[in-house]
């Protein structure tokens, strides 16, 4: 890569999306019409916690213009002691989550979906479905979710011997933990809590599905993953994955809450069942209720350091909420926490609690926030406590090249430090403050992903270019994936279009997630570039009739090697184009593969705050976010993704949180209510781009689209402290909450 | 599915006739911003919509005599915004009408919509109500005024009886030297609903007060008058022990609940802050400050 001089990369170009998005035209989920389609709506469960007696759904198949009803009984079941693992999810309790068994476990469970002519109808047959509950007590809170008379969600999960919500444990361990502390001049051990947050996406879930009559499925939805669709909805329908084709559409905001099927399979049953094709579109209320979010936690941080500043041992217990069924992001607290650091001595414990919410999906660097902000609050408390600058105890800290993780692995060439080091020279860091301001800072680290990725490049019969890959473009792919290929073919960009295929057009390709998207599908396009530039000297060299060997490609000309390969003039990619059918038909390669050597993100957040003394109320003033991005392939993305991050990370920390009612019942189902930030809200975002390469990718990139949600909770609850004194250890930091402790009480 | 009938009234007496005649089964629409959604979400299920916006008296600004102003139910903030002369002389008003929904929902929104919503928590009303604003009402028996301050009766509960409109706002003769703040407290700084809100009017005459109004929002069932509030600020000149005085009466006042935008306890805080911060704000217009 590095011998080509970078033309594309690195450039913003126009986005291949952009127009169509902003005059309306793009084609999101709920857009797909089909002539003799119906209309879906699904039951919700009133009740938190209940036996499921009856389902009767005779009144609501009697009503005019009903032509389905179904329930658990005609979705594919999986015995509940038995994993059956895909991706993220255990299909046991997908299909359990997606219509309800025996039990609804939260208030929004399905438990019947009604195909009908028309929106309204379906609704109205929704209630004269007649269920009969056995209503049972039940638990929001982590707390009581795990005292020792809870009720319990699913008899069968054991832990400690008995009948328990812990539904799973992690645990990472290096050197010994008390040797650790026994060597500190400083211990602080503190608890935080943080509260349910979602994701957020404004475009809500829905599908059309038609199942033709020789069973053969079409899928329209909105997710983070066709593949992902396909083969969920193959498990839970018994459709085979070649007999269903899924097709992406736009997506509008995702941020990992649409790794996950919620309505696919039901309007898949439902079209089976009527002949017609089916749509369903959640509502907002419905994706509040029974999609997203991520866990509430409490956790417990110990971390102790000499009078220096080294940290000598560090501590963190955490408890996630998983929502109804086990898969809470433990791995996300537990992994990344104290990832940043060179740690001698370390223990770090997480626990799956389930509980009487719904069932938790991926939020951008799923659990790391939660496990960031108990460290970084604490690290700001040493810091203090030292007298020490806490960039300067980050610093002095910082794992580099060569540090053994406490999550395992040993780090290559990567840039945590030089984020630490930009922060503190940073005009940001040296600015004066205002009366009642502080400043904060943190840091954070994700893994990152590879996995599996597909590309296919074709040069058209007039010599442009169309990629196409498997992943749903969240984050600014396409036009990455652009950037990369006009580098590396030597073209202008205008000539490469970039598509996402459907399950049936292109080869298998993971989830957009995991912040792995533009590594992985760099590497399999660079590969097909690859191939296809040998065959472009292919056909130069028959042209010509020299080895292929004689012939380099540059600037998108094929040329000779060099005088003694004999003197012609270059062939342009459109002159060869034009010959193809002659040097031997189309010109095209595909590449697919498992891909390796994604490599952790690690950031570092300055935020500055002003607190309204009398009110409580926090605002943000200035934010700037620094992150190791590896190579910003298109650099507005990648600060889009920045400023994305810290945005929910502002709301995190400030004022979005799921209440429940006393009934059980969520509260707060409309965005009036769930305070996402707006723009007013909201100062300029600033950003550095710190370009540490990944050794282990063609063009460097390392995933950026998640660390930036992993400082802010924390950078914002340390700026609080130093504007006003004091500190919580709850989020979110709402007015009422942080007068109560200004004032002490 | 829907049996709702929509009537576009021309008249004040049609409307009023075809209101009676569905006897408490009708709602009227002005810009529809809340009674939409409350029809959407299922909260209210209207047999009959009467849409009001093509009364002509309805959906005029009329400046009465020089300084006073009557402004049609169906007006919207847009609308009123634009007029400047009405900007300069109830600044609290409109700073309060701003604070409803999006630049979008205001090109809709009505003074009169807000008003006979009925909430404790309209942010303009607390401001109509400093501004000893009267709806004029048009029923059957005939039109009649009512003071803002009497027109709430409970959440979502009004004086108008079954056949009754709301026609439009009169405001008072405007008095030189005098000026009206809003403040509301809100976690977010816009799209959101008050969890406080607060009205100040005061005139003054060599720094000494002549006239003040003080009314809250969201801390009651209805918003309220503070009518003590004007007998102490009257005849001072607003120095900090009366503002403290009247700061504290505002949070005796105050008879909030506990619910998920807010506490007991926080609300009653703020709304003796938010006092303050009003009445600071309504001398520096009166001052030329702001």
């Amino acid at each position: 890569m590095n011998e080509i001089s970078n033309k594309w990369i690195g450039k913003n170009t126009i986005r291949p999306d952009g127009a169509d998005k902003v005059t309306g035209r793009a084609q999101y989920s709920s857009d797909t019409t089909m002539p003799g389609m119906i209309w879906g709506h699904v039951l919700r469960s009133p009740h938190p916690h209940a036996k499921i007696l009856s389902i009767n759904t005779k009144k609501a198949e009697e009503l005019e213009g009903v032509k389905a009803v179904i329930t658990s009984k005609d979705v594919v079941d999986f015995p509940i002691d038995t994993p059956v693992i895909l991706g993220i999810q255990d299909m046991r309790w997908m299909c359990r989550n997606v219509m309800a068994r025996d039990k609804v476990l939260f208030h929004g469970h399905p438990l019947a979906a009604v195909a009908a002519t028309t929106e309204e109808i379906a609704e109205k047959a929704c209630e004269l479905i007649e269920v009969e509950y056995d209503v049972l007590p039940w638990a929001i809170e982590i707390d009581d979710a795990i005292k020792p008379d809870a009720p319990i969600l699913h008899d069968h999960i054991q832990f400690e011997g008995k009948s328990s919500n812990i539904a799973g444990t992690l645990e990472h361990k290096k050197g010994d933990i008390d040797k650790g502390f026994s060597e500190a001049d400083v211990i602080i051990e503190r608890e935080f809590k943080t509260e349910a947050v979602h994701q957020g996406y404004l475009e809500t879930h829905s599908c059309l599905v038609s199942v033709a009559a020789d069973g053969r499925a079409t899928i329209w939805s909105s997710s983070q993953g066709q593949f992902m669709v396909r083969a969920m909805t193959s498990y839970l329908t018994g459709i085979p994955q070649s007999n269903i084709r899924a097709i992406p559409a736009e997506i509008g905001g995702g941020f990992g809450g649409k790794t996950i099927v919620y309505l696919e399979p039901l309007a898949t049953i439902l079209s089976q069942k009527t002949g017609r094709p089916v749509k369903i579109v959640m509502n907002r209320e419905d994706t509040m209720r029974a999609s997203g979010p991520t866990s509430g936690s409490k956790s417990k941080i110990k971390i102790g350091a000499t009078k220096d500043g080294k940290i000598v041992a560090a501590q963190g217990t955490y408890y996630l909420q998983a929502g109804a069924f086990p898969g809470s992001p433990i791995r996300g607290a537990v992994g990344c926490s104290l990832a940043p650091y060179d740690i001698p001595n370390a223990h770090t414990f997480g626990y799956d609690v389930v509980s009487n919410r719904c069932k938790v999906a991926a939020y951008r660097a799923p659990g790391a926030p939660i496990g960031a902000y108990g460290v970084e609050s604490v690290l700001d408390e040493i810091a203090e406590k030292l007298n020490m600058c806490p960039l300067e105890l980050r610093k002095i800290n910082a794992a580099k090249e060569g540090t053994q993780a406490v999550h395992g692995p040993t780090y290559p060439q990567m840039g945590y430090l030089e984020t630490v080091e930009a922060a503190i020279n940073h005009p940001h860091y040296k600015a004066p403050l205002g009366k009642h301001q502080g400043r904060g800072v943190a840091s954070g680290f994700w893994f990152n992903a590879g996995g599996e990725s597909s590309a296919q490049l074709n040069i058209t019969e007039d010599g442009n270019v169309v990629v196409t890959t498997g992943h749903p473009d969240i984050g600014g792919s396409r036009a990455s994936i652009a950037n990369i290929t006009a580098e590396l073919l030597g073209i202008h960009h205008d000539k490469v279009s970039v598509l996402i295929g459907d399950t049936a057009t292109i080869g298998y390709s993971n989830l957009t997630g995991g912040s792995r998207v533009l590594f992985a599908s760099a590497m399999v396009v660079t590969e097909s570039a690859k191939l296809v530039i040998k065959q472009l000297k292919q056909r130069a060299a028959k042209i010509w009739g020299i080895d292929e060997e004689a012939i380099e490609w540059e600037n998108g000309e094929a040329r000779p090697a060099g005088d003694n390969a004999g003197k012609f003039a270059p062939l342009t990619l459109a002159e060869l184009a034009e010959k193809a059918t002659a040097t031997g038909g189309p010109i095209g390669a595909g590449y697919q593969v498992n891909t390796e050597g994604a490599e952790g993100g690690f950031a570092t957040h300055i935020c500055d705050v002003e607190v309204d003394m009398d009110l409580g109320i926090v605002r943000v003033k200035r934010y700037t976010s620094i992150q190791d991005v590896g190579k910003a392939i298109h650099p507005d993305y990648v600060e889009g993704q920045l400023h994305g991050g810290c945005v929910q990370g502002i709301g995190w920390a400030l004022s979005e949180e799921y209440i429940y009612n006393k009934d059980g019942h969520l509260d707060n189902t409309g965005f009036l209510d769930y305070r996402m930030p707006v723009c007013s809200d909201l100062p300029m975002l600033d950003t550095v781009l710190i370009e540490i390469p990944n050794p282990k990718h063609p063009q460097g990139v390392r995933g950026v689209g998640e660390v930036p949600l992993v400082p802010p909770l924390a950078a914002i609850s340390n700026a609080v402290y130093q504007a006003i004194g004091k500190r919580s250890y709850s989020l979110p930091m709402s007015p009422p909450k942080v007068l109560k402790i200004i004032e002490g009480n | 599915m829907s049996d709702t009938q929509y009537l576009a009234a021309k008249t004040i007496d049609e409307a009023v006739n075809a209101h009676e005649k569905a006897n408490g089964t009708a709602r009227f629409l002005a810009g529809g911003t809340d009674l939409l959604v409350q029809i959407k979400s299922g909260i209210r299920k209207p047999n009959l919509v009467i849409d009001i916006k093509k009364i002509v008296e309805l959906n005029s600004i009329n400046e009465i005599s020089d300084g006073e102003f009557e402004v049609g139910a169906s007006v919207s903030g847009a609308n009123l915004n634009r007029n400047l002369k009405f900007a300069k002389l109830w600044p609290g008003v409109l700073e309060a009408f701003r604070l409803i929904g999006s630049e979008q929902i205001q090109g809709r929104a009505s003074l009169g919509g807000n008003l006979c919503n009925g909430s404790p928590a309209g942010d303009s009303v607390p401001a109509l109500i400093a501004a000893g604003c009267k709806a004029v009402i048009a029923g059957p028996k005939g039109k009649k005024d009512v003071p803002i301050e009497n027109f709430h009766l409970g959440p979502g509960k009004t004086v108008l009886e079954n056949g009754e409109m709301l026609v439009s706002l009169k405001f008072p003769k405007r008095e030189a030297n005098s000026a009206d703040a809003y403040l509301r407290m809100t976690p977010r700084t816009e799209m959101d609903i008050a969890v406080v809100g607060c009205g100040v009017n005061i005139s003054l005459e060599n720094n000494v007060c002549t006239h003040a109004r003080v009314s809250l929002g969201a801390v009651a069932p209805t918003p309220l008058l503070i009518k003590e509030a004007s007998d102490i600020m009257v005849g001072s000149k607003l120095d900090d022990d009366i503002l403290n005085k009247v700061s504290k009466m505002c949070m005796d006042a105050c008879n909030p609940i506990n619910d998920k935008r807010g506490t007991i306890d926080y609300r009653t805080k703020v709304a003796g802050v938010l006092f303050k911060r009003a009445t600071k704000l309504a001398t520096d217009r009166i001052g030329g400050n702001k």
